[in-house]
């Protein structure tokens, strides 16, 4: 039955004489191999066969390719990338790996040519200090708002304590 | 008047949104700056698009400043650019050189013959290596090379007759006052 439905009833293709040798064989292995085959293309068309010289190497591209940013479709990664260029500059990273660059030699060569942008985590430099620790700065200005809010509401509820017992729902 | 607080802060987002739209409009947000600016511009050793036996090379090309304007004949944006390079082209005072940017040479040859040769030189970076040295990440793009090989200006995306005349123009007008 998937047999039928994969490579369909031909008339002439499905004449037993006709059909080449891998074709005949009965057995449902071939066409469960075909479909993971199939399946499998489906997935890799964005990631090309790099000859890696070993398991290490390929985790070590995976990972660094992930921290770089694709120049074409710019939300994308190069690692997931299909655009032409990210392809290249997968290779470009392939290849500084096989010359025994570091990581961060193949960051700072595609730094110099396509600047800080290139990287998904920006380095921290005076420029981008407010990107680093703006977040902290707000975290602490809530902190000291609610500190002396509480402060505040503390020593009012101390002073009018026979009045309200606090000024529930009458500041913010 | 604590009540007032947070409109106060509503106010300061709608600000703070506010401005970013302003700004995102502003300017072209998929521009990444060229950290290449103001640096001598990547040695590059490429064969002529009329002549693949003849290559030219960044030292070669010592000693005048010069335009270099990445094309390839399968991008829109370039189609857009052309017309305003065959009218333009002559008149910014320094040779354009086209770089055919991962492109057949026969599908840029034939693009050039339909359209109209505006470059005074093609070079050819079939595989896109040398680009990568540029940092080009789409076409159409311009670098303007000075004399001594630093690259002073970079524009990305087509130049258009405005483009040409606030920026290109006047980094060029820079360049000769430097160089009498």
């Amino acid at each position: 039955m998937i047999r039928r439905l994969f490579v369909g009833a031909h008339p002439v293709r499905d004449n037993p004489t006709r059909r080449p040798a891998w074709r005949r064989a009965q057995g449902a292995l071939p066409q469960v191999l075909l479909l993971f085959l199939v399946a499998s293309i489906a997935f890799a068309q964005a990631i090309d066969p790099l000859p890696f010289k070993d398991h290490a190497q390929e985790v070590r591209f995976q990972s660094l390719t992930r921290e770089l940013r694709c120049l074409v479709c710019q939300n994308e990664n190069l690692a997931d990338s299909n655009a032409d260029l990210a392809r290249d500059l997968r290779h470009e990273v392939f290849n500084l790996m096989q010359q025994g660059k570091s990581d961060e030699e193949i960051k700072q060569y595609l730094v110099d040519r396509y600047s800080d942008f290139v990287l998904y985590d920006p380095p921290v430099k005076t420029s981008t200090l407010l990107l680093w620790f703006g977040p902290l700065v707000i975290l602490l200005a809530g902190a000291a708002v609610v500190v002396v809010t509480v402060r505040r509401r503390g020593r009012a509820a101390v002073t009018v304590t026979d009045d309200k017992p606090t000024d529930e729902g009458d500041d913010w | 008047m604590s009540r007032l607080i947070p409109f106060f802060g509503f106010l300061l987002l709608v600000a703070l949104f506010g401005f970013g739209i302003w700004w995102n409009t502003q300017h072209d947000q998929r521009e990444v700056p060229s950290p290449l600016i103001n640096k001598p511009a990547p040695a590059f050793v490429l064969p002529k698009l009329d002549d693949p036996a003849q290559t030219v090379s960044r030292d070669a090309m010592l000693g005048k400043p010069y335009l270099i304007n990445v094309f390839a004949s399968w991008c829109i944006a370039c189609g857009e650019e052309h017309p305003v390079l065959m009218t333009e082209g002559k008149t910014i005072g320094v040779p354009v050189v086209g770089y055919n940017y991962k492109d057949a040479p026969e599908d840029a040859k034939d693009w050039l013959a339909k359209h109209g040769n505006p470059y005074d030189m093609i070079i050819v970076d079939r595989e896109g290596r040398t680009a990568i040295d540029f940092g080009v990440y789409g076409a159409p793009e311009s670098f303007l090379v000075d004399g001594k090989g630093v690259i002073r200006y970079k524009r990305i995306g087509p130049l258009t007759p405005e483009v040409i005349a606030k920026e290109l123009k006047p980094a060029i007008a820079a360049l000769s006052k430097e160089q009498p």
